[in-house]
């Protein structure tokens, strides 16, 4: 790896615990500007953990997280969110009674430049502000094939278009690194394809930079650059795909040891 | 926008008409005294039930302390009207500013709490204050403040009631209202797309403070006295009632839900040993066959009050891109 990329995430020996339960120990890891980083793992391994500890749903118990040179280890989740990670969740979060366009509003709210006081007594700045939101949010919405939709409920999506709401959601933050907890759980293999090529794209079109959960192996394997696995809270290996596939202790992990 | 503008300018025009009506029916003599005094109550409650709405409604914040900052701005305008000879609207306005601070403070530490902590915490604020108020003397102790000027017209009324409804539409059809409605739905996710949320819950709380204090003091000036017993958590739940039965979410429910009940109450007065009976009847059939309100989630929309909106839909936004 050339030493001169520009790192854009960077852990440094993260740990956190629940009680007496290590959930993760001493993680580090590194993710250079516009990758794509398969985070993968057997269940339980704390792989939703570290997304956690890396979007401030709670700080680490020791350990530096990096964004952009920045430390936001500990960190409010919106602070985070406002310096440039976004995420999916693994259980679908949307605001389900609000419409599909008002999900993707809402990451556009710290953009927002019209004050309270101008929403309440309806300023001019109010229309132009709301508007401005409202054409961003159907953009994306455009993208990501739900303009259709717009004014559906969200929770009436399909599964498949709930979960690619929630990406268009987080990316409607402007996030320089976006965080995808297994995007794909649950769709088919066509849906599961469709949405890859859209990740990639939107990864080449938002200049952004991407760290992945995913359970598929096919897909994993297929798309990333590089590759995290983890097992019960330790970082076991890291390297390519092809490295990660013949690693035995990645092998181990998965299938348990040769008797 | 256009669109949006006319809806909103044909309501105005409505409820000058409605208010014109009244105003002239009170002249001409053909409402008495009793139909008066309800008429503002039905205002006071309004306002109470359109600003808690905001909070346990909107932002999902469970919060039965409102009578509470009722009390605060009763209290606070009546002192300046009668010790300091303060113009009565601006006393109004204090009462509801002094609320509003009431709101920050108490939100800022209460507002960590979920659920059923904080619906307890703001219970205990709200009895605190009415045990405050009834150990000063200054405030006249449990035999509250009287001879407070009756100065709450019919005008006064409505105008106030007008302008609450408003602000609080607007603040609610916003992004700073989508904010809190996105708390209620997933505070989570909410605070993980960059909503500052405990900001946004102490935003709600304090401007439901501000609206509920006005609406204080407008009740304290329209009755003569105030009394701490006037403002206990039987009030805090009588103005739930009203959300909870007009539709927790919804603007126009809230609006609805003050009516009903204000009536309700003044015309069971004949009835006294079965008022509470009734209303209690009235509430659990409610519950059985309407739980999500009279109106539902049902959306305010000036003009067309009362348009009707899929079960389940809490969406306030109806403007089309």
């Amino acid at each position: 790896m050339a030493a001169s990329t520009a790192v854009l995430l960077d852990v440094k020996g993260a740990s956190r615990s629940f009680g007496g339960l290590k959930a993760l120990s001493e993680v580090s890891l590194h993710i250079n500007k516009g990758e794509l980083i398969g985070l993968i793992g057997p269940n339980g391994a704390g792989k939703t953990t570290l997304f956690n500890l890396l979007t401030g749903v709670y700080p680490p118990s020791t350990g530096k997280i990096l964004l952009n040179n920045e430390s936001v280890g500990g960190m409010k989740p919106f602070k985070i969110n406002h310096k440039g990670a976004a995420r999916t969740f693994q259980n679908i979060r949307l605001f389900t009674a609000m419409t599909v366009l008002e999900n993707v509003k809402i990451a556009f709210h710290q953009h927002a430049r019209h004050s309270l006081f101008s929403s309440m007594l309806r300023l001019p700045k109010h229309f132009k502000g709301e508007e401005e939101i409202t054409q961003k949010a159907m953009d994306i919405l455009k993208i990501f094939s739900l303009a259709d939709q717009a004014q559906e409920t969200a929770g009436n999506l399909s599964y498949g278009n709930q979960r690619r709401l929630e990406i268009a959601r987080a990316l409607a933050a402007g996030p320089k690194l976006l965080l995808l907890d297994e995007p794909a759980a649950g769709m088919n293999p066509n849906e599961t394809r469709d949405l890859m090529n859209l990740i990639a794209w939107i990864r080449e079109e938002f200049d952004l930079t991407i760290l992945l959960i995913e359970h598929d192996m096919s897909l994993v394997m297929g798309v990333c650059n590089r590759i995290y696995v983890l097992d019960r809270g330790v970082l076991i290996a890291d390297g390519t795909p092809v490295e990660i596939r013949n690693n035995p202790k990645v092998i181990e992990a998965y299938l348990g040891q040769e008797a | 926008m256009k669109k949006l503008n006319t809806k909103f300018w044909l309501g105005i025009i409505v409820a000058l008409a409605f208010y014109g009506l009244v105003q002239v029916l009170l002249t001409i003599g053909i409402f008495n005294d009793v139909t008066r005094s309800m008429l503002l109550l039905v205002g006071v409650n309004v306002m109470l039930a359109v600003s808690l709405n905001l909070i346990n409604g909107i932002t999902g914040q469970f919060s039965i302390g409102h009578a509470g900052f009722m009390s605060v701005g009763a209290y606070t305008s009546a002192i300046l009207t009668l010790d300091y000879d303060v113009p009565f609207v601006l006393a109004i306005i204090a009462g509801g500013i002094v609320a509003a601070v009431f709101g920050v403070l108490i939100g800022m530490p209460t507002l960590r709490l979920n659920g059923d902590y904080l619906a307890i915490a703001t219970l205990g604020f709200g009895e605190i204050i009415r045990i405050v108020l009834l150990n000063t003397e200054y405030v006249g102790g449990a035999s509250g403040l009287s001879g407070i000027p009756a100065k709450t017209t019919w005008t006064i009324i409505f105008f106030f009631t007008l302008f609450t409804v408003i602000l609080i539409n607007n603040f609610i059809r916003s992004t700073h209202g989508r904010a809190c409605l996105a708390i209620r739905e997933n505070e989570i996710a909410a605070e993980a797309m960059g909503i500052n949320t405990t900001l946004y819950k102490v935003i709600a709380f304090t401007i439901g403070a501000l609206f509920a204090g006005m609406a204080g003091g407008l009740s304290a000036h329209t009755f003569y006295v105030i009394t701490p017993g006037s403002f206990n958590f039987l009030k805090s739940f009588e103005i739930l009632v009203m959300v909870v039965l007009g539709g927790l979410g919804s603007t126009a429910g809230s609006i609805v839900g003050a009516v009903f009940v204000t009536l309700l109450y003044t015309y069971l007065r004949e009835f006294p040993e079965w008022r509470m009976i009734i209303y209690s009847i009235v509430l659990i059939l409610m519950m059985i066959f309407r739980p999500s309100g009279l109106l539902g989630k049902t959306k305010i929309n000036f003009g067309k009050l009362g348009k009707k909106e899929a079960k389940g839909n809490g969406s306030i936004d109806s403007s089309t891109p």
